[in-house]
């Protein structure tokens, strides 16, 4: 039992309270609006896991959501704070349906892999420049990727409303549409898309990367000490654009499969805040790839329930958000209580 | 009026917020009618965007809340709504756009209005209000409805004061309201005293038009509360009407899959008149409305040239209002509009 045993308990036992002390807070809320807690309470079970149909709505909504997580959680491992996931993601979408269109007749399997690799790369490219420059130029990354995510929207929006518009879509400004032999459908077990098992994979493809690695390590090392990581003689600039293309990848990949699986184009619907939504997953994680694939079912199912939320207690579609800002603040506040409970403290070694 | 065992539960799904005084509300007011109907239980949904979530919103709608009609209110859901319709065959969906065509799903019905007989009452009322002899028309995009919406404004404004002229802007945007405000003041500027707007929520340009202290009329659904002085009427949808769809699905009875229409099939509808509308322009402008339903009045008769000089219509020609082939292939602007 050492220390590693402590530290997961004492991050379950905190996240699960202040889960707990979120959903009171929300009781309060509702109660005010007029309505029973319990009654809330039980609907928000019933819309996200009760039933087969509620998981697969929670699983769709947290698909995206874990790879726009990972964008936001990798680069921060190496001490930055990226927030440019809904721009990868877009970026993403717009180059899978760029490399999409030229492979017709393809077979299935060698045109999904080309169509997924070039929206990662795309959201990797995309992100490991906002990496370069803030290390070969000392750009702050936060504000750089944030001001990139409106780039890519109005990069996207140009190209889908002149060069690669399909005219024939006269009501919605969409791009032309990827081979319709080479859209991703469900996975078999469940009815939702396979960009969860991509999501899913990521996350623990890069758990590993991040914690069961010497690169992982000393990304650690920079993440904690960017001097430390020096005096070290780590190859500092290779890892923080190594990190940001690896978060960038994942964004680009959700985007290349809400194309793939969902749309077959790109079009405004690829811009509707998955990207800012995995700033929240990544946080509440607390930038755990591994966590990020339940911490997004959380949220996913949050708001799969807000739709009968709505329906059956006629709440405004907010109310979901308020619970998640809710979460988010109570999860951030909770962070100080880290270290503050003896139970979680591996003994101390008794000096002989 | 529904007769079967048990009330009947019809789902809404909206793609923005439900009081959004334009688009959506226009759905929230069909949503509220058919609740009020005897034996029918409405659930509703707002903000679902259009991605796959909108399939599991439905879903949970059929399953969760037994759901036995959908009425998808955005044009965006026209793939999932196919998709769904084949997955529940026994649940009836509406989609807004009419673009069932053969080989679609048979419980599947596209419904839209000829909003342009609406804008034509509008452009009546704006044609003997206006002061300047000058109105202005805010479109989103370059779209058949948009140019026929203009059309039908700009005829109905001329057909009353044949010297006028109307002042186009194209946004390009469903929703931009800065936009919006911009080309308001700009047209305000022209010297445009009767402005509407054709945007996803027209809320903006008919505020910003009360506070400039012209006339403005509305689309989509009732504006009338936002300028209590400026607001001359507006041209609505009557979404309501697929109450009709759902009777006869739950009945056995047949239905269209395809159903388009303007006043005669009480498919569009007008805002009630604004305090400023004098008693013998409201005559006026009802008894054109009579007149659409009488089908006495046709919106595109010639002699009509597009406002390029090209000869669209000669003399004695004339389009039935029904007349959809043509209606889709608008891509003109009438003689009056200018820009």
């Amino acid at each position: 039992m050492g220390s590693a045993f402590h530290k997961s308990a004492e991050a379950v036992a905190i996240n699960a309270a202040a889960f707990a002390i979120t959903l009171g807070l929300f009781g309060v809320y509702v109660a005010a609006l007029g309505h029973n807690p319990f009654d809330v309470y039980y609907i928000l079970y019933l819309g996200s896991f009760a039933k087969q149909i509620s998981i697969e709505s929670t699983l769709t909504n947290a698909a995206p959501l874990m790879l726009t997580a990972l964008c936001t959680a990798i680069p921060a491992r190496a001490g930055l704070l990226v927030i440019g996931g809904e721009g990868a993601l877009v970026v993403g979408g717009v180059a899978t349906v760029l490399v999409g269109v030229l492979l017709g007749g393809w077979p299935f399997w060698a045109g999904v892999l080309v169509m997924g690799l070039a929206g990662a790369v795309a959201g990797g490219l995309w992100i490991a420049a906002a990496g370069a420059m803030r290390q070969f130029r000392g750009v702050n990354e936060t504000i750089s990727t944030l001001l990139l995510n409106y780039i890519a929207i109005a990069i996207m929006y140009h190209l889908i409303s002149g060069p690669i518009r399909d005219y024939d879509r006269v009501l919605k400004t969409s791009s032309w549409s990827i081979p319709e032999e080479l859209r991703v459908g469900v996975m078999s077990i469940v009815d939702v898309h396979w960009g969860l098992g991509a999501g899913i994979v990521a996350c623990l493809v890069l758990y590993v990367l991040m914690r069961r690695t010497t690169f992982g390590f000393g990304v650690d090392v920079l993440g904690g000490n960017q001097r430390a990581a020096q005096m070290a003689g780590l190859p500092i600039n290779r890892m923080v654009l190594i990190c940001c293309f690896f978060g960038g990848a994942a964004a680009g990949l959700a985007g290349a499969f809400e194309v793939m699986a969902v749309h077959g184009f790109a079009s405004e619907s690829l811009v509707v805040g998955f990207g800012y939504a995995g700033i929240l997953v990544a946080f509440l994680a607390r930038q755990n790839p591994a966590a990020i694939i339940f911490v997004a079912i959380l949220l996913g199912g949050i708001s799969a329930s807000g739709g009968l939320l709505q329906r059956r207690f006629d709440l405004p579609d907010a109310t979901t958000q308020v619970l998640q800002g809710l979460l988010f603040v109570v999860v951030l506040a909770s962070n100080a209580a880290y270290g503050r409970f003896k139970i979680f403290q591996p003994k101390e070694v008794q000096p002989s | 009026m529904v007769s079967a065992a048990g009330p009947v539960t019809v789902g809404f799904i909206y793609v923005g917020p439900r009081q959004d005084f334009g688009w959506n509300q226009s759905h929230w007011d069909a949503a509220q009618k058919i609740a009020a109907i005897d034996g029918i239980k409405v659930v509703e949904q707002e903000n679902v965007p259009e991605t796959a979530e909108v399939e599991k919103v439905i879903q949970s709608m059929i399953e969760l809340d037994g759901a036995k009609v959908i009425f998808g209110t955005s044009f965006g859901y026209w793939g999932s709504i196919k998709k769904m319709a084949e997955a529940y065959p026994d649940v009836l969906f509406t989609h807004i756009g009419a673009i069932w065509k053969d080989g679609d799903p048979k419980n599947v019905i596209g419904y839209r209005g000829y909003t342009e007989e609406a804008h034509y009452l509008c452009g009546i009322a704006a044609g003997r209000m206006s002061k300047t002899g000058k109105i202005g028309f805010i479109g989103s995009k370059p779209l058949y409805f948009i140019y026929n919406n203009c059309n039908g404004y700009v005829l109905g404004a001329r057909s009353v004061n044949p010297d006028l002229t109307c002042n186009v802007v194209i946004t390009g945007e469903w929703n931009d309201p800065v936009r919006e405000a911009e080309a308001t003041n700009s047209l305000i500027d022209q010297g445009c005293d009767v402005i509407i707007a054709n945007v996803d929520s027209p809320k903006v340009s008919v505020e910003t038009c009360e506070k400039r202290g012209v006339y403005s009329c509305g689309y989509h659904s009732n504006l009338g509360s936002l300028a209590p002085n400026g607001f001359l009427t507006g041209a609505e949808w009557n979404w309501a009407s697929g109450a009709e769809f759902v009777e006869a699905f739950v009945n056995g009875k047949p239905y269209p899959n395809l159903k388009r229409g303007g006043f005669k099939e009480d498919m569009v509808g007008l805002s009630p008149f604004g305090a400023a509308v004098p008693q013998e322009v409201r005559d006026e402008v009802m008894a054109a409305k009579q007149a659409l339903i009488d089908d006495t009045l046709q919106i595109y008769s010639g002699p009509l040239n597009d406002n390029q000089g090209n000869v669209i219509l000669k003399e004695g020609e004339v389009i039935s209002n029904s007349d959809t082939p043509f209606k889709l292939g608008v891509k003109f602007f009438v003689e009056g509009a200018v820009g």
